[in-house]
């Protein structure tokens, strides 16, 4: 993957996979701490702890279209070139948590890329999941919640292309806002 | 700044044009491969100039949508055209540029572009 968007991107396709009705996606930015933390939490089917201990592994996978699974370790691999780490917690039949933890300045580090682009195209391909979006970077902060979306576009459907479209402007203009006037 | 009272403006746009039109693209649907090897050839980037493709030119009806792995991995990205009545169209190797071609010509004129499509790609 080019960069951490896209493995964000990827990772809420499994959540979406387990049926979840509520993804969240948290990404944190400590510049004094130098770090990056991603968080991906959704309220799905879960993973037995079985399936839990073998997950980051690339040649364990419940999908049926090809034999290896590649999300997960794809995005370990990436955090671990950062001088990072994953971890993925899971409870059957409730949640599953994907953290993400990579060191902010690291040569290697991927950049976030059009996370704008992952949220908007993720909230309107999923009308009936809703998605909390929070950035952080250092002591400022954006959120979008689609539950507030949804109440002002009030049965208009999120996945009218100019709805996807105004979702995505609103997110980059809300991280310029966080970020001292700068896109990512 | 942008506020989300913003989408009552676009709420009632929508709401305006529903029932008003008719249009020979309705109940066309585009769907894009978004499982990991999509994703990493490059799917986010052709589902996003779909949508702001089928948004500029007001193609109420025309449905953009995700799937997951079609199953012929090295062909990613992958994009189906469904038209109502019609047999789908697979086409392969996508990029951005792609689009706008396929927009006007399939979708909004009925002619698929042929060099394109897995037959001519694979
Ligand atoms: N959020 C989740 N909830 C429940 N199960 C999950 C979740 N994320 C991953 N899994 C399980 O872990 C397996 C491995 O996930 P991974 O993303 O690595 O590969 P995949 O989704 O199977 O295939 P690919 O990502 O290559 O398209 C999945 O097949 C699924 O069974
Ligand atoms: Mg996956």
């Amino acid at each position: 993957m080019k960069d951490l968007s896209l493995h964000i991107l990827d990772i809420i396709q499994n959540s979406i996979k387990a049926e979840s009705t509520l993804i969240e996606v948290e990404i944190s930015e400590d510049t004094k701490e130098d770090l990056l933390t991603i968080t991906i939490k959704d309220n799905g089917r879960g993973m037995d702890e079985e399936l839990l201990k073998k997950v980051l592994d690339p040649f364990v996978t419940t999908r049926t279209t090809r034999k290896v699974g590649l999300g997960l370790s794809l995005f370990k691999a990436s955090c671990e070139q950062a001088e990072g780490s994953l971890t993925v917690d899971s409870v059957l039949g409730k949640a599953t948590i994907v953290y993400a933890k990579l060191k902010h300045s690291h040569i290697d580090r991927k950049p976030i890329g059009d996370i704008a682009s992952t949220m908007a195209l993720a909230i309107s391909s999923n009308e009936n999941i809703d998605f909390i979006y929070k950035h952080k970077v250092d002591g400022n902060e954006f959120l979008l919640d689609t539950r507030e979306i949804k109440k002002e576009l009030d049965g208009v459907s999120v996945a009218l292309p100019e709805v996807t479209c105004w979702i995505k402007d609103y997110i980059e203009e809300g991280i310029k806002n966080i970020n001292g006037g700068n896109d990512l | 700044m942008k506020s989300i009272s913003e989408l009552q403006k676009i709420r009632e746009k929508v709401l305006s044009e529903v029932n008003l039109r008719q249009d020979r693209q309705d109940g066309i649907r585009i769907v894009v491969g978004m499982a990991t090897c999509g994703i990493a050839a490059g799917a986010r980037p052709v589902m996003q100039e779909f949508i702001s493709e089928i948004s500029k030119r007001n193609l109420l009806n025309v449905k953009v949508i995700q799937t997951g792995c079609i199953g012929m991995c090295r062909l990613e990205p992958i994009v189906e055209v469904y038209v109502p009545g019609q047999e789908k169209v697979t086409y392969v190797k996508m990029t951005p540029d792609k689009v706008a071609r396929i927009v006007s010509e399939h979708i909004v004129n009925g002619k698929v572009v042929d060099e394109y499509t897995v037959g001519a790609q694979s």
